[in-house]
């Protein structure tokens, strides 16, 4: 009789595993059915266009791309920093609990939370309009949890017997984190940081409400330009003040239109957003299995 | 407390007292006037030193003398705090919270629980080397270059000839000479631990702490390592705790039987093995108990 039971549990586990990669795969076949022949050298160069045939999605993966430089340039310090400090240097009582539970709470909070937000503060109280660097800092806010809960599992993951080491040859509590913890935690702190920006590539709710563009036939100013004349190359920051969108918007922004085309677009643009967050995840997989490490 | 034991560590205090130096605390206590230090001298001085976890005392009125270059051992049955006592040498202790120590730990004379203490000097004069070897996660010759750059050497023939002349010191260098680059977790336990060995010679200390040092260790790896202990005594004042009463015997100058956080005997190791002057003593390294 126990076997039997323990036979149905094995299939009913079996037939629920099978039920969301069924389902999965359906729908990937069925985007990539759609979207594939879309899949051309013009659909990567082209603005978005009110014909279908000619719409494009250069300014929304220059805009992803954006997005994702500032925001993990505004995440991996503060985030990193906050895990140090929280794991190795702030004193366990109970206002380092309560900051603790916090931290795990935001990590559950709705992103169209942050996207009130990032559109109160960021917006209009700092005056950062619908930019680049409004985006960032709202979806900043929103994976950094993610980053900190990361970063110090991965630092609690180094034995107190390296920690113990270092300051046994006189290294000071900076010395042992920089020399020796920091650098043992490295993978999984990479780990958790790709992650959460798997996380924030895909988020589309938060820079809705922010309102960013749905429409936008220009890119951000490039960071880097060559001029003529002296001084020949230049490096602008400007374009974190631009306005831009992001491929998720764009699908978004694609799905709503009536016209059979722009469904066509939207698959398309599915396809390079999910291959996106799929070699990000690899890459996740990767470094979790490069660095695993036998104490 | 009992009464030999107090008779005995009064003249040993007294003795102490005569030959301490008298070192005013400075920035630079620790910064020498080790050299001059006679074998026999008094390295370390415990008077009456009791430490607690919370309200969990661990150490009694302990008190006792370790003479510099010269092997002492400290014994005694599981829990007793003798890797606790270990600890407070080097400061270790310091890392868990809630921790209260009183009483006196002098080293060369200075009381290292004065508030104006530098730790990180200490340890660098007090090495260590733990129950289960604790390479780092890098390559051999990083596992020892990591003190030398923390303490400021950066001139690479330097850390090159001090790597070599450690791993020499610690009976590791032919071993290992031709895979430096290795990682430190690919060499075998004995060798792990000799490494370690050599991660604290390197930083040259005065001290060198070892908390069951063979405890992870096979039966070769362990007669490798005693003799390299007994070799270090040359250079070196060891303080080590150990499980294996045989190897106390092996190769301490002076033996401390620790129990339930109080000295119960304290002397020459010879001594302590052939003629205990307390029978719980007798008991325990006879191994009726322990």
């Amino acid at each position: 009789m126990i076997k039997i039971l323990d036979r149905i549990f094995k299939y009913i586990g079996i037939g629920a595993v099978l039920l969301g990669l069924i389902v999965l795969a359906v729908l990937v076949l069925d985007v990539v059915r759609d979207g594939f022949p879309r899949l051309t050298w013009d659909f990567f160069t082209s603005y978005p266009s009110s014909k279908p045939e000619q719409a494009g999605i250069l300014s929304a993966w220059v805009g992803t791309l954006w997005i994702m430089l500032t925001t993990a340039a505004l995440t991996i310090p503060l985030g990193i920093g906050a895990a140090i400090y929280l794991e190795e240097y702030a004193p366990k009582n109970r206002w380092t609990d309560f900051i603790e539970i916090n931290i795990a709470n935001l990590a559950g909070v709705p992103s169209v939370v942050y996207g009130i937000l990032g559109l109160g503060l960021f917006v209009r109280a700092l005056h950062m309009d619908r930019s680049v660097l409004a985006g960032s800092c709202t979806l900043a806010l929103l994976v950094l949890p993610i980053v900190i809960l990361s970063t110090r599992e991965a630092l609690r993951a180094v034995p107190s017997s390296i920690r113990e080491a270092a300051y046994a040859v006189g290294a000071t509590r900076w010395q042992a984190i920089s020399g020796q913890v920091l650098p043992a935690a490295f993978g999984n702190i990479l780990t958790g940081i790709i992650l959460a920006m798997s996380r924030a590539i895909g988020e589309t709710a938060p820079l809705v409400t922010l309102g960013a563009l749905t429409y936008i036939p220009f890119l951000p100013t490039p960071p880097v330009s060559v001029s003529p004349s002296f001084p020949y190359v230049n490096f602008s920051l400007k374009g974190l003040l631009d306005p831009f969108t992001v491929l998720p918007i764009q699908i978004f922004n694609w799905v709503s239109r009536p016209q059979k085309g722009f469904l066509i677009c939207a698959a398309a643009g599915i396809i390079v957003l999910l291959i996106i967050t799929l070699c990000l995840n690899g890459a996740a997989i990767y470094l979790r299995h490069k660095h695993q490490k036998n104490w | 407390m009992k009464p030999y034991f107090q008779e005995r560590e009064k003249k040993m205090l007294v003795a102490a007292e005569q030959s301490k130096p008298s070192i005013k605390i400075t920035d630079h206590i620790y910064a020498g006037n080790s050299a001059n230090m006679r074998n026999g001298d008094t390295k370390i001085q415990v008077e009456r030193f009791s430490f607690r976890y919370g309200a969990n005392k661990v150490l009694k009125d302990v008190s006792l003398n370790v003479r510099a270059r010269e092997v002492t051992s400290i014994i005694g049955p599981s829990g007793c705090g003798k890797s606790t006592l270990l600890r407070c040498f080097n400061r270790m202790n310091d890392l868990i919270a809630g921790t209260r120590a009183d009483g006196n730990i002098l080293i060369e004379g200075q009381d290292i629980y004065d508030p104006r203490v530098d730790v990180v000097e200490l340890r660098k004069k007090v090495g260590m080397v733990f129950q289960k070897p604790n390479p780092f996660p890098k390559t051999i010759f990083d596992n020892i270059a990591y003190g030398l750059r923390i303490n400021g050497i950066r001139q690479k023939s330097e850390i090159i000839q001090r790597v070599e002349q450690s791993l020499r010191d610690s009976a590791l260098w032919e071993e290992v000479k031709d895979r430096l680059t290795d990682s430190g977790l690919s060499l075998s336990g004995g060798q792990q631990q000799r490494l370690c060995v050599a991660r604290a010679l390197a930083i040259q200390p005065e001290i060198v702490l070892m908390d069951e040092p063979a405890s992870a260790l096979d039966p070769i790896a362990t007669a490798k390592l005693e003799e390299l202990i007994v070799r270090l005594k040359e250079k070196y004042t060891i303080v080590i705790v150990t499980h294996n009463m045989q190897q106390a015997a092996r190769i301490s100058d002076k033996t401390a039987f620790l129990m339930q956080g109080e000295m119960v005997e304290f002397g020459v190791t010879k001594d302590i093995f052939t003629k205990p002057t307390k029978k719980i003593t007798e008991e325990y390294i006879t191994g009726r108990f322990g």
